[in-house]
Formats: structure tokens, sequence, C-alpha cells
């Protein structure tokens, strides 16, 4: 898992089934002290993350564990809004 | 697994189901000298005693996480699984 910032959205009216009404956002992954790591990635929302908002995500066969229904493809989902890290 | 060291937690109230009543930690690999290498990540504290500046085994794949933790549903990739001692080279 890694911690990333959203910077925009993506909208697709047409996509793969069983992800209809799930909401794609751009995120830069970012470590700890909020450093930009690696380049932006497009990940589904698990919960209602919203612009700049600071968040973790999980990455490959496990972000689609984290919808409903589960087998999506889905490469990068948004896990946790973080309200502070202290490192 | 990788060695890590901890840097610290992360507190996030709104979140996956999946992740309730679990420890995260920010860990930053290391080799085995304890010098860093590469970027810094998020994982699941299964120890429940790992703290910051502990050198820590990471278990970095969603199958044997979900194994441990005997859930087959869980959307959690990186585990804390054990407190590193001393590592010998």
């Amino acid at each position: 898992m890694y911690l990333g910032q959203v910077i925009g959205t993506v909208v697709c009216e047409r996509k793969y089934q069983g992800l209809e009404g799930k909401r794609l956002l751009i995120v830069q992954p970012v470590d700890h002290r909020g450093q930009p790591s690696g380049p932006p990635e497009v990940a589904v929302d698990a919960v209602s993350a919203r612009q700049k908002d600071l968040v973790y995500l999980v990455g490959a066969r496990e972000a689609s564990l984290a919808l409903e229904p589960s087998f999506v493809p889905v490469d990068s989902a948004i896990v946790g809004l973080v309200d502070a890290v202290d490192a | 697994m990788t060695l890590c060291k901890v840097l610290g937690t992360v507190t996030a109230t709104a979140k996956h189901a999946a992740f309730f009543g679990r420890r995260l930690m920010v860990v930053q690999p290391v080799d085995e000298g304890g010098n860093a290498i590469g970027a810094s990540f998020i994982a699941v504290d299964h120890t429940s005693s790992a703290g910051p500046r502990d050198l820590v085994l990471v278990l970095r794949e969603g199958n044997g996480v979900r194994q441990l933790l005997k859930d087959k549903t869980l959307p959690i990739r990186s585990m804390i699984v054990g407190v590193v001692d001393e590592v010998a080279v």
C-alpha cells in the first residue's frame, strides 16, 4: 500500500461491467513527506475521496478486492482517507 | 519478504472496512546494513508491537496476507510480520 494525493478526476461513460458508478480519480503517489514518488495514476475510489485529499491506496490484485463486485479490472484503489502521517 | 525500518504511523478514520482496527505504519525498505533503498510505503502491522525505528520483516504479497488473516476478501497487500532482533551477513 502507498500514500497518494488526489489531483483530478477521470470520466468514462463506457466502462467494464462492474465498474458502473465507480469514481475514477487521478492520484499522485507521494512518500511519507508528501513528496511525489513516481508518475500519477488512475485509481478507483472506494472511500469518497475529494480533490487534494491525502489518501492511501492498494495496488495490483488487491485493488479489485476493495470493490463490490470484487472481480473487476482495476489495479489501483483508494482505500483510506489519511488524517495524519506521523513519520 | 523485505527488511524495512518503521518510520512512523498513519491515521485514517474513513477507510475500507478491511482496515478497521488495524495499525498502519509507514515503512522504508533497507538493505542488510540498514541503509534506505527504495521508496517508503504503508503496511499493516500484524505483530501489534512494531514501533518507530524498529527493523521489521514485511510481506508484500496479498495472497499471503489473506492466508495469515484467514479472510479471502481482504484488499491488503503489505503487512509487517516480524520484528527483527538481529541481521548477520
